[in-house]
């Protein structure tokens, strides 16, 4: 148990059974008044934001958050099937969970899954993948009239704007957290 | 290493030269330029606010006095921490030995000097910070108010303020400042009025969420004659014992200054005393022992009126600062 005075913007606590992160953090204290802690939290499942002004002598629980490094199987349904390389548990993260990850997760890639109290909320990629590219317009050397880039499509259905010179059955490198492309990749 | 001298009207910043040669530049960004630019021109500031203050008080036949920071026990107060110092404490305020001057026969007295409270950090706070505070035999909590508005503009003239903006907000100090009573405050800005709010024990979080953000907008505003439950060391009114003589200075919405007609008399303030010890370890805050040697100094205290003054909160207000780190050399993290 944490009293108030341990809140910081950044800390995840439990209300409700679900977890939340303090997204802003103000102290407020009049000075012969109380001191008044004011957050904005955030719940780390629904993504829904409120407002609450703990007292001093409020406390609250942490959130039992942890990240286990897990082997992405395959999909069944609209399941992914995840497992983790220790102990062999398989967990199950619906199409909602996995949102746009869905986009650059190969087959065995290893990802960091969010548990909640072992209940997997979100998902980690690594900051950068290789995928090869499936489907694109074929490029002669000398073609100037197209745009210095061009959509490709890579092996997880993905979308993806690269430089014209970028041809089918070749690989790149992305980067994750934004989504674009870096750099081509040999072999 | 390179020497900075400061000339005498230091109030433009130190050109950023004087940074180059003392600090690998490789290691700076964009960003840190500005920055400590910023923090260097909000220093000088902060000096020259603080000897134009002093000389507020010496020309106004004030003497500065100096007292212990560690001290045996602080004024027990039901929402201040005191800070440990082996078994005694670091001052939340120079208040009692300052009174206890007053009381030996020092009827004009002012000290600068650094004030700790456990537990208050915020981008208005700091653990520690920087106190003025004063206290004038013969006065009362109006005349004080009086002479608080008169030192203000003074210094704010002496370094070369005019109109303070501060947030996005023009606050005039040369139009007459706002008073209004902390009742008509209530009545002006919350959604309930006073006597509900202290009731529901809501006090402070009307005042913070509805009042504060009003006060000392346009000019600066003193509220004043706080309900007696709120008089703290203040004495309550002759003809009206459930208002204390207490006021309260706020300019932009941030609270600078608390100020008071004194109490002195010892029995009622022990009786104080022991209420906030009782809710305090009710609680289970840390109990202070009774000051005993300020409540015998209390018996010869004469009529007086004594304030307490945020510098580092005045500069912020002068400076511009959003937050306090920015007028101060280091904040706790930095050291």
């Amino acid at each position: 148990m944490f009293t108030a005075s341990d809140l910081r913007k950044g800390i995840r606590l439990k209300i409700d059974n679900e977890p939340y992160i303090v997204t802003e953090f103000n102290f407020v204290k009049p000075g012969k008044g109380q001191a008044l802690y004011r957050t904005k939290l955030k719940n780390m499942i629904t993504g829904s934001q409120f407002e609450r002004s703990f007292r001093s002598v409020d406390t609250f629980e942490s959130a039992d958050l942890r990240e286990k490094k897990m082997q992405y199987l395959y999909k069944e349904g609209d399941k992914y099937c995840f497992m983790d390389n220790e102990n062999y548990e398989q967990v199950y993260l619906t199409e909602d969970q996995v949102g746009e990850a869905v986009n650059f997760m190969t087959d065995n890639i290893e990802v960091e899954i969010l548990l909640f109290e072992d209940r997997p909320i979100g998902i980690s990629l690594p900051n950068f993948v290789e995928l090869v590219v499936t489907e694109a317009e074929p490029w002669a050397k000398g073609d100037t009239a197209a745009g210095s880039t061009k959509p490709v499509k890579v092996q997880t259905g993905y979308t993806i704007l690269v430089p014209t010179f970028v041809t089918e059955g070749e690989k790149i490198r992305i980067d994750t957290r934004t989504g674009e492309y870096l750099t081509r990749v040999k072999g | 290493m390179y020497k900075i001298r400061l000339t005498p009207h230091a109030s433009r910043a130190l050109p950023l030269k004087y940074f180059e040669k003392l600090i690998n530049m490789n290691e700076l960004h964009q960003d840190d330029h500005f920055l400590l630019a910023r923090k260097s021109q909000a220093l000088q500031l902060r000096a020259k606010t603080i000897q134009s203050i002093r000389l507020f008080f010496i020309n106004n036949d004030f003497l500065e006095v100096e007292t212990p920071l560690r001290i045996p026990s602080p004024a027990p107060e039901e929402h201040i921490e005191a800070l440990p110092s082996g078994n005694w404490f670091l001052q939340t305020s120079p208040e009692l030995c300052m009174k206890r001057l007053v009381a030996m026969g020092y009827p004009r007295i002012f000290q600068i000097s650094h004030c700790f409270r456990t537990g208050e950090r915020g981008n208005k706070h700091l653990p520690e910070f920087t106190m003025l505070e004063w206290y004038v035999s013969g006065f009362n909590y109006q005349r004080l108010m009086d002479q608080c508005q008169e030192m203000i503009r003074e210094v704010a003239g002496d370094v070369g303020i005019t109109e303070i903006t501060w947030q996005n907000e023009k606050i005039n100090l040369d139009t007459p400042w706002e008073r209004i009573t902390i009742t008509d405050a209530f009545l002006r800005y919350a959604p309930l009025s006073l006597n509900e709010a202290m009731v529901q024990n809501k006090f402070d979080e009307t005042l913070v969420d509805y009042i504060e953000p009003k006060l000392g907008m346009k000019t600066p505003t003193f509220i004043y004659d706080y309900p007696a439950k709120l008089a703290a060391l203040a004495k309550l009114k002759d003809d009206n014992p459930s208002v204390s003589e207490r006021f309260e200075l706020y300019i932009g919405g941030l609270e600078i200054a608390n100020g008071f007609s004194e109490l002195t008399n010892a029995y009622e303030q022990r009786q104080r005393f022991e209420e906030a010890l009782k809710t305090r370890a009710a609680t289970n805050l840390t109990c202070y022992e009774m000051p005993e040697k300020f409540l015998t100094s209390l018996e010869t205290l004469p009529p007086c009126a004594g304030i307490a003054l945020g510098i580092d909160r005045l500069i912020m207000i002068i400076a511009g600062a959003a937050s306090i780190d920015d007028v101060v050399a280091f904040t706790p993290e930095n050291l």
